[in-house]
């Protein structure tokens, strides 16, 4: 079968030669609530090059998934600006696909519409909206299922149609908040391995929140560890294993074991910050 | 919930027939026994009679005249039903046509909602049957007053859901819309309208109810045909029987009303979590 989008790995040699795609320059985001003034993200500096797998990775309130909006162009940065490919993000975009942890998917429509809308706004043809429609059910394994409807899907099997119609829309860019934290274990291995089947074939920049040490390691090039309160990079850890990785093998466990405190750090204060705000009441 | 048993198990329909078969056992002990006068409270057996000669055609069939079916159809009682159904039928359709566009433009847009929401306020809290008087001066008698009336009963629970269903669609599909690139107009009759369409049906469930109310009351004031005037005239004649008659078949109008509503839901609204049951 042909490839039906563009692929882009076999023009780069390696990631770390390719041109910088997302760059991220002093990125500050504040938000008040109520009387409060909570600095979610500060001095945020980052480079991402184009088919890095980026994963971001940190506590709950790190603003991990305040970055990924930021790049998304959900929530404009407070300062600072993201630009992809040159051009600073002001809105949303079918360049940058986005898939949600709660998957998003349109209730009202079945499977094989879900994959079809982002093609629909663009106005492609019927003909090849159908075409480009059964190559994504069939590389996502969804072909049986094309006209049930969301809710009568397992979360394992939405989540495969939300990540079908991003990539329907054939954006240089992917971007994942926590898509895998609400599955079960074992489901969430196979889409792991199914999304670095699909980076692997089709090349994208894939942007990707997760708080899953194991993930992180298990998924990406580069892991940026953000700190609790304000939000900053605390450490950008590459990771040069050959895919595909074994979680049993000593050199991800040494990692493993870096990153865990490294994100415990963090943890802990963000226990405390809990604590405190309890007792405040 | 409940252990799986038969819908229709010998046990489950003696036990949902015992109450009505008891009252009527009683209502025609009553009758029979000559305390209560025919003409306030006729038996059973006579408002049967009564109800199955309100069915049939009035007239012997002739083949000269018309073909089977229509002369199967002649009977005055399906005449009336269908005459309270068409009314009905278009005056829902006219007033939840008008709310439905008005509705949705007023949840999608706070100027909108602005600029008519005091009013609405105003005007949804008088009854359709305190609008007799003016229909019947604007209107005259006829059609088309009680297709006004009916028209306002509907036209409020319409609006107030449309209005209602779009306010309350989750944020997350506006996010994913967007993000899949979808424009305005896109967002609005792809995302915003199906999405709203749970409480948007569960406003014109309200609204033909309505209407069913409103179409028995006009009735009785503005035309001469339909369920609604035929009970009416019954007792200038004092038929008791056929009162209770009519009123058997408004209840079951009503019920075919409401089955039918429940179907249309129940297509549409195929995709939504809460109909798998």
């Amino acid at each position: 079968m042909t490839p039906m989008l563009k692929t882009i790995a076999d023009s780069l040699p390696t990631a770390d030669t390719a041109p910088v795609q997302i760059r991220v320059r002093d990125v500050e985001k504040t938000f008040t609530v109520g009387p409060q003034k909570i600095v979610a993200l500060q001095g945020i500096d980052l480079d991402i090059r184009r088919g890095e797998f980026v994963c971001l990775l940190g506590p709950s309130g790190c603003g991990k998934s305040t970055l990924l909006n930021a790049v998304a162009g959900f929530q404009p940065p407070t300062k600072g600006a993201v630009t992809v490919d040159g051009r600073t993000i002001t809105a949303p975009g079918p360049d940058r696909g986005m898939v949600f942890q709660e998957y998003a998917l349109f209730p009202w429509m079945t499977v094989a519409q879900n994959v079809a809308f982002g093609l629909e706004i663009k106005k492609m043809g019927k003909a090849e909206i159908a075409e480009r429609v059964e190559w994504l059910l069939q590389k996502l394994h969804l072909q049986d299922f094309r006209n049930r409807y969301p809710k009568d899907l397992s979360g394992g099997m939405r989540q495969r149609v939300a990540i079908a119609r991003v990539l329907a829309l054939d954006s240089p860019i992917l971007l994942m908040d926590e898509p895998f934290g609400a599955l079960d274990a074992l489901t969430r291995r196979t889409l792991q391995d199914e999304l670095l089947r699909i980076w692997e074939e089709v090349g994208k920049t894939i942007l990707f929140v997760t708080h899953s040490i194991e993930e992180s390691i298990y998924l990406a090039d580069r892991i940026i560890v953000m700190t609790y309160r304000p939000g900053t990079i605390k450490r950008d850890v590459r990771v040069d294993m050959p895919r595909p990785r074994d979680g049993a093998a000593p050199e991800f466990n040494r990692l493993k074991r870096e990153l865990s405190q490294m994100v415990m750090e963090e943890q802990q204060r963000f226990s405390q910050d809990e604590i405190r705000s309890v007792t405040a009441d | 919930m409940s252990q799986a048993k038969p819908r229709f198990s010998p046990a489950v329909v003696v036990r949902g027939a015992l109450v009505p078969v008891l009252m009527i056992a009683l209502w025609q002990g009553l009758s029979s026994s000559g305390m209560i006068n025919p003409v306030v409270l006729p038996s059973p057996v006579a408002v049967v009679e009564r109800w199955w000669a309100y069915l049939l055609p009035a007239d012997p069939y002739d083949p000269a005249q018309s073909s089977w079916i229509l002369w199967a159809l002649s009977g005055e009682m399906l005449f009336d039903a269908w005459s309270s159904l068409y009314r009905v039928v278009l005056g829902f359709a006219v007033g939840a046509g008008l709310a439905l566009p008005l509705g949705l433009a007023m949840g999608g847009n706070p100027r909108v909602y602005a600029l008519f929401d005091p009013l609405m306020q105003v005007l949804r809290p008088i009854p359709p049957i305190a609008y007799i008087p003016l229909a019947i001066l604007w209107f005259g008698l006829g059609n088309a007053p009680a297709i006004f009336l009916i028209a306002i009963g509907a036209f409020f629970p319409v609006l107030m859901n449309t209005i209602a269903g779009v306010r309350h669609v989750d944020g997350i599909y506006l996010r994913a819309a967007r993000n899949l690139g979808a424009g305005r107009l896109t967002m609005f009759v792809r995302v915003i309208l199906p999405a709203a369409t749970p409480y948007i049906l569960a406003g014109a469930r309200i609204g033909i109810g309505t209407a069913f109310i409103v179409v028995i009351v006009s009735e009785m004031i503005a035309v001469n045909s339909g369920l609604g005037f035929r009970i009416l005239e019954a007792r200038e004649f004092m038929w008791s029987d056929k009162i209770i008659a009519g009123m058997f078949t408004i209840g079951l109008l009503g019920l075919a009303i409401d089955i039918a509503m429940n179907r249309l839901n129940n297509h549409l609204l195929r995709w939504h979590r809460g109909l798998e049951n």
